[in-house]
């Protein structure tokens, strides 16, 4: 894999450096946006980042980072789904919605549940931000290749 | 028709405007949410929430409904964005030869 260039040192080092540092940072900002600054949006706004940037390298014809359209929009609506989820599992454990005192699991001191949850319905609003990101590049990029062909 | 859309929305705009003027200050201690609301989020925030971050335990935890619905927006855009701009025609009218020129 270190052998095979990308095509100049600008989108080797822009591979090798930038996009795992950003994607390990994004993992880093999910789950510790809980007690420092950031939470889902910010991490799925830099793994979002990571990804365009592995697909503008690496272009359509890559097998890893490619996440078809198809694909992109059934995850965002997943991540909605993962935070909507995190409510109803509240409602089923008797409290009010998102009340994530009432989460079905049994974790000893009562605000471990709050930090489940919180770092549950992160991960929905990662989940969601990252594709719906992926989606819309995906939908625009698709968009001027049809309009270059036809002309 | 056309004039009487500019009259409305320039009278619904002067209408939001003025109502600026009943808002309070942005800082004032006395101001009613500063009143109650936020001495309690500060000073309950890492008790009732488990999170030491004032901002996540509010945005999460005491304000999570609106959390979502901001996702499910999110998410809305990412579906209309794909809907206008791809080829597919599932759902659209049918459009006549005559509207190309």
């Amino acid at each position: 894999m270190m052998k095979d260039p990308f095509g100049g040192i600008l989108l080797n080092i822009a591979f090798r450096l930038l996009v795992p540092f950003s994607v390990v940072y994004a993992v880093y900002v999910l789950i510790l946006g809980e007690s420092s600054p950031g939470g889902g949006f910010q991490a799925g706004v830099v793994m979002g980042f990571g990804i365009v940037l592995a697909r503008l390298i690496l272009g359509e014809e890559s097998t890893i980072f490619n996440i078809k359209l198809k694909n992109s929009l059934a995850l965002a609506g997943c991540g909605t789904f993962i935070y909507t989820m995190a409510g109803w599992l509240t409602l089923a454990g008797g409290g009010k919605f998102l009340d994530y005192s009432f989460l079905p699991f049994s974790l000893e001191p009562a605000h471990e549940l709050h930090a489940l949850g919180i770092l549950m319905i992160e991960i929905g609003v990662t989940v969601c931000v990252m594709m719906t990101i992926l989606n819309i590049m995906d939908v625009v990029v698709k968009r001027s290749e049809d309009d270059g062909s036809a002309e | 028709m056309r004039g009487f859309a500019i009259t409305v929305m320039a009278l619904l705009t002067g209408l939001f405007c003025s109502s600026v003027i009943f808002l309070p200050v942005i800082g004032d201690p006395g101001s009613s949410p500063n009143q109650h609301i936020t001495p309690v989020y500060i000073s309950q925030s890492e008790l009732d929430t488990g999170s030491p971050n004032i901002v996540t335990g509010t945005l999460a935890d005491y304000r999570g409904f609106d959390t979502m619905w901001e996702t499910t927006v999110m998410f809305l855009s990412g579906l209309t964005a794909t809907l206008i701009l791809s080829k597919s025609t599932m759902g659209r009218r049918p459009e006549k030869e005559d509207d190309y020129e």
